[in-house]
């Protein structure tokens, strides 16, 4: 007995290539907006990569895209198909090529279930790679002289003036590292040499004291004071618009998932029933239609043994 | 005489009309681009209204608006007269709106011509508003906690920021007047009161800028106070310092942003006037002189640019007289 079978007449079998090739179109736009969202996603991250360290997170965009260009692909491809089957002459230039077309897609619905998993699953190595390149690129904020880490200080004022954020963590980041070139430091001076000496890297460290220092400006209390500095770190700022771009394209790989799913249980429904009809004779009369030939629980059909 | 005279074969009429049907509909579309175009500066032009100080500059995207309606209006209509104008049963009931159509055409092109050379004019004008405008807005810049500007100094912050741009006419706007609110000021200290008396209105001024102002490009970090001694920063020179603050005024900044804006809606206007002037003109050839039975009849039709209603003497009108004679039947006596 075959698995989920269904029985077609001919009008029910030419709704069903009608509504396939519909179902097939709605996915090649589906995958053109992958494509987009996997090319935006990109471009994203690519604007940011001073920022992050070396991991591996452009798989991501990179398998959306490809997902995208095979979805339209593969659904054009149906709906060709799909609009064909419903003529008899048109369909048998395709009888050979609807097997592996089914086979093709049901490898390429598991590929896009996998996709949609692995957005997902790019939280923690994003989070470790923002960490390790800001913690970089705020130790080499005062290198502007230096030849490739000279616009540091240009993209991580921008980044904090944009995202709203200070430091890594918190603005106190900013206390344990010197921020201000040697080139700008006054070495005759005696607050300079005292705060070179105060640590043992010989840095010039600003103004812990300054900010919890409460008489050092009039009318502060460092405690209660919010809105003076940006209180959120870059760190979390970037994962949190990260995290929430890549969670609405998550949810549109699912939502293509789904559509390439129905349209798989469809376009097997359409060839095994266009089969069986062609295998009785007639395609005008009525066929069976089945997801699965031999089904779990059923025994394959005896062989007849012939009368001796 | 007549101007510019085409003859017309039935195929030709036929694809004449064709044209001008999709010519119309193609007007109809920039007519909904000029309308988008003018909702986008008018919203451009809202979103910074608290460093106007007039309205006058609305009266572009105003206008961009209205035009881009009546445009989508008037082109629709001439769609549908094109579409009915091969029909001899369906033409004669847009005969009477022709001359009004033609009326509101020929006033959609001088509006249109208008608005550019208004977005032109009205620049001198946006200048002065913007003057003002931001000089009251550095004026009130201190007063985060009077009802109705205490948001002053974020929209002031936020401009200086995003317009990378800093003071009306440059940074040296900030040293005129008091920034720092009186709530942060220490009347106890000698600094603090030998400034308040260093001037004659009793303010608080001092060579420095908000960090608003500061520049990002530059590769040091950014020097805010004390800018006119060079001897307060160390390898310091105020006469040779660029980078460290934004050099460029607001006033210029949003001058010149509004500016790109109109002119970049030059071209989409410049086509729309095009495409409507050959609508125009192609709604003129399309106009029959309708004598039903004699058009219908003959092969050949002629139009003409100008009616030529004052050529009773010329050769051409007198066959013409002849031919619908000859072609309309005679009424019974």
């Amino acid at each position: 007995m075959a698995f989920l079978k269904l029985t077609f007449s001919k009008n029910k079998r030419d709704k069903l290539a009608q509504v396939l090739w519909i179902l097939n179109w709605v996915s090649v736009v589906t995958g053109i907006l992958l494509f987009s969202m996997g090319l935006f996603l990109k471009v994203e991250i690519n604007k940011r990569v001073e920022l992050m360290a070396e991991r591996d997170i452009q798989y991501v965009p990179n398998m959306l895209i490809a997902v995208g260009l095979i979805a339209c692909a593969i659904n054009f491809l149906g709906g060709k198909i799909c609009y064909d089957c419903v003529d008899t002459t048109k369909f048998l230039r395709w009888k050979l090529i609807l097997l592996p077309y089914i086979m093709c897609t049901f490898f390429f619905t598991f590929c896009v279930l996998v996709g949609a998993l692995m957005c997902y699953s790019m939280h923690g190595e994003l989070e470790e790679s923002l960490n390790l390149g800001l913690t970089e690129a705020i130790r080499f904020y005062k290198d502007t002289d230096t030849p490739g880490r000279c616009f540091l200080k240009r993209t991580v004022d921008l980044l904090q003036i944009e995202f709203k954020c200070c430091g890594n963590t918190g603005y106190k980041d900013w206390f344990q590292i010197q921020w201000i070139s040697n080139r700008y430091l006054d070495m005759s001076k005696k607050d300079v040499l005292d705060r070179l000496r105060s640590n043992v890297q010989g840095k010039y460290l600003m103004d812990g004291q300054q900010i919890s220092n409460n008489s050092a400006h009039f009318n502060y209390e460092h405690q209660t004071e919010e809105l003076n500095l940006w209180m959120k770190g870059c760190r979390q700022a970037l994962l949190e618009y990260y995290t929430h771009i890549v969670q609405s394209i998550g949810l549109t790989v699912l939502i293509t998932w789904l559509f390439e799913l129905s349209v798989l249980t469809g376009v097997r429904y359409l060839q095994t029933s266009l089969e069986n009809g062609l295998r009785q004779g007639d395609l005008n009369s009525e066929s069976d239609g089945w997801l699965l030939e031999n089904g779990p629980d059923n025994v394959p059909p005896k062989q007849i043994p012939e009368a001796s | 005489m007549v101007l510019l005279k085409i003859k017309f074969t039935q195929q030709r009429r036929v694809h004449l009309a064709q044209g001008l049907w999709l010519l119309s509909w193609t007007a109809v579309i920039w007519g909904a681009i000029i309308f988008c175009l003018g909702v986008y500066l008018k919203m451009e032009l809202l979103r910074r209204d608290e460093v106007m100080d007039n309205t006058e500059i609305h009266v572009v995207p105003n206008i961009l608006m209205i035009v881009g309606l009546a445009s989508i209006g008037t082109n629709w209509v001439a769609s549908c007269v094109c579409q009915d104008s091969l029909d001899a049963t369906r033409f004669p009931r847009w005969k009477v709106l022709l001359l009004g159509w033609f009326a509101v055409a020929a006033v959609l092109c001088c509006l249109l011509i208008s608005v550019v050379a208004l977005s032109f004019i009205l620049q001198g004008r946006l200048e002065e508003s913007l003057k003002v405008g931001l000089r009251n807005g550095i004026r009130f810049y201190k007063d985060t906690d009077v009802p109705g500007r205490c948001y002053q100094k974020e929209t002031i912050d936020r401009l200086q920021i995003e317009f990378r741009c800093c003071g009306n006419n440059n940074f040296k706007d900030w040293f005129e007047v008091q920034w720092v609110s009186s709530r942060y000021l220490n009347f106890t200290s000698k600094d603090v009161k030998d400034r308040i008396r260093s001037n004659v209105d009793g303010r608080y001024l001092l060579d420095g800028v908000p960090f608003s102002c500061c520049n990002p490009s530059s590769p040091r970090p950014c020097l805010r106070y004390t800018l006119m001694d060079n001897n307060a920063h160390f390898n310091y020179e105020h006469q040779s310092e660029e980078l460290n603050l934004y050099s460029r005024g607001c006033r210029q900044a949003l001058t010149d942003y509004y500016m790109e804006l109109m002119n970049s809606t030059g071209p989409g206007v410049l086509s729309v006037i095009l495409i409507q002037m050959s609508v125009l003109l192609g709604m003129r050839y399309c106009r029959l002189r309708w004598k039903e039975s004699w058009l219908w009849r003959t092969q050949r039709a002629r139009f003409w640019l100008v009616d030529p209603i004052a050529t009773e003497g010329s050769s051409e009108d007198a066959d013409l007289e002849k031919a619908e004679k000859e072609a309309s039947p005679t009424p019974a006596s």
